[in-house]
């Protein structure tokens, strides 16, 4: 059925991704339109007076800015980001989407990936904890159904309550009913930055990350030979990694800082 | 025990049936222990809501106007409301405005655990139907007979212990059957608050492994034989204590 689908999807980008020259039809409109997240703080979210902000939104204004264009920006979601791109309502896809060999079929994942997220324990910071082992034993809060569940008990030992919904664990953590949520590291981030969890933390290196790729059309060579020399000058120049800080990351991520110290 | 592993290995591969719980010894810990919770939960539960029920019956018959006032509100409020609501509102509600202790770790932890308020709220949902059970049972009982109890010099209590209760409870067993089935299956309900019982534990196990259809089947299997076991001990006490001549 999965397969199927992807077959599908792959046979319709094909078909308008053919002969695509995004660079030179975008210099001469004057216009990058940039499909990002906006429902993912800190990476693409909306400002109070709606304006789309984050890391991925910048990012995508720095792409415009070695082109000398103008950006504009698209909001989308998991379920369609990869469609607009292969119809051409998007040039370029910066939204926190993971870099997987069935996606590769489907649009042109850029290498070197820009970023990687994993899970991790966002804990209250009254809890002081150093490593994972000493979660052996100890109840943590996490999602019915995450994947992660299973690898942390199996793992660390640790002792997962999962709750159906991210409120209810949320409420269960505040309550003490667990020393920390288990969840994906970027979400935490982002619920880290609202005010009222200011006395909660992430002091835990981040788990199984997988890779984000920011996508182009199939067949767009030579746009995407100019998105990784993009990518490549990123990781050099610690672009992500200020980015992170901009947006009140406080750990930057060892995949960044990995990527950052390969091509300094 | 290897070999039964391995050959519910190969039954996977051959027949595509991924009984986890029958080879993977962590799927497998994890499922006896949320049968062992489910059984605790029900078991607990049963006595627990039972006893509020020959409690609330016979506070019921007092002659205290308040008594059987706060009896019938208590009835009221459990029996109207979702015992889904009634576990959310103990285990969010209630809990936070309940006093914490200091773990280990340094966190104020809350004094009851989930499995606590489930088996508190769950008892709480069933005993208002045990009372009102009770009360059926009670009422059948012909006034001659708590006449001739008071005439042989039995107060108030000692009627319903020695007289009211044993004739009620013989009345009154088919329905109370009902209502204990029904408690073991909105035992699944404590899963909402992570309580790992058996329907949690599948859960997580369907969500790791991807084998929702066949964990719903062992699910049913493991309800049936629960309710089968209940509902036979049920009947041969009924049985039991079956009395000739009694409502006939």
């Amino acid at each position: 059925m999965f397969l199927a689908l992807m077959a599908a999807m792959a046979l319709s980008v094909g078909g308008h991704g053919a002969l695509a020259d995004t660079l030179q039809d975008v210099k001469s409109k004057g216009v990058l339109t940039v499909g990002v997240k906006a429902d993912y703080p800190p990476f693409g979210y909306r400002a109070p007076n709606g304006d789309i902000i984050g890391i991925e939104p910048d990012l995508a204004r720095d792409v415009a800015t070695r082109l000398g264009v103008k950006v504009e920006f698209v909001p989308v979601v998991a379920a369609n980001r990869m469609q607009f791109l292969g119809q051409g309502k998007i040039d370029l896809m910066i939204a926190t989407m993971t870099d997987t060999p069935e996606r590769s079929k489907v649009v042109d994942i850029i290498k070197p990936d820009y970023y990687a997220a994993g899970y991790n324990l966002m804990v209250p910071k009254s809890v002081t904890i150093t490593s994972w082992d000493q979660l052996n034993g100890k109840p943590i809060c996490g999602i019915q159904g995450a994947f992660y569940n299973k690898q942390v008990a199996e793992k660390f030992g640790a002792q997962v309550i999962a709750f159906t919904g991210v409120a209810e664990a949320l409420t269960a953590l505040k309550q003490g009913r667990c020393i920390g949520f288990l969840y994906d590291d970027t979400a935490i981030e982002g619920q880290l930055i609202n005010p009222d969890w200011k006395s909660f933390g992430m002091p835990l290196p981040s788990q199984d990350s997988q890779p984000w790729g920011l996508a182009v059309k199939l067949g767009d060579t030579q746009f995407a030979d100019f998105m990784a020399k993009t990518v490549t000058d990123w990781h050099k120049t610690g672009l992500i990694l200020d980015l992170e800080k901009k947006y009140g990351i406080s750990q930057n991520s060892k995949f960044v800082q990995d990527m950052h110290d390969k091509y300094k | 025990m290897q070999a039964i592993a391995a050959w519910f290995r190969h039954f996977n591969e051959t027949t595509g049936i991924n009984l986890t719980i029958a080879y993977d010894p962590f799927d497998q810990a994890r499922f006896l222990h949320g049968l062992l919770i489910t059984l605790e939960l029900s078991g607990v539960t049963i006595v627990a809501s039972v006893l509020v029920g020959i409690v609330g019956a016979w506070l019921q018959g007092s002659s205290l106007t308040s008594t059987r006032r706060l009896v019938q509100g208590y009835i009221q409020l459990f029996r109207n409301t979702p015992p889904l609501v009634q576990m959310f509102f103990f285990y969010f509600g209630l809990s936070s405005l309940l006093p914490t202790i200091r773990n280990s770790f340094g966190i104020q932890e809350p004094l009851v655990s989930g499995f606590g308020w489930a088996c508190i709220s769950l008892t709480f949902f069933a005993g208002a139907f045990n009372v009102e059970i009770f009360r059926s049972g009670i009422e059948a009982i012909p006034q001659s007979t708590i006449e001739a109890a008071e005439a042989l010099g039995y107060t108030r209590l000692q009627t319903y212990i020695y007289v009211v209760l044993p004739l009620a409870t013989r009345v009154c067993l088919p329905a109370l059957t009902n209502n204990l089935v029904n408690l073991v299956k909105t035992t699944t309900l404590a899963y909402a608050i992570a309580v790992p019982e058996l329907l949690y534990v599948s859960n997580q196990i369907w969500s790791d492994s991807v084998n929702v259809p066949v964990m719903m089947v062992v699910l049913f299997i493991a309800y049936i034989a629960l309710v089968g076991l209940l509902v036979f001990a049920m009947n041969s006490w009924e049985r039991a204590l079956r009395c000739p001549g009694l409502g006939t």
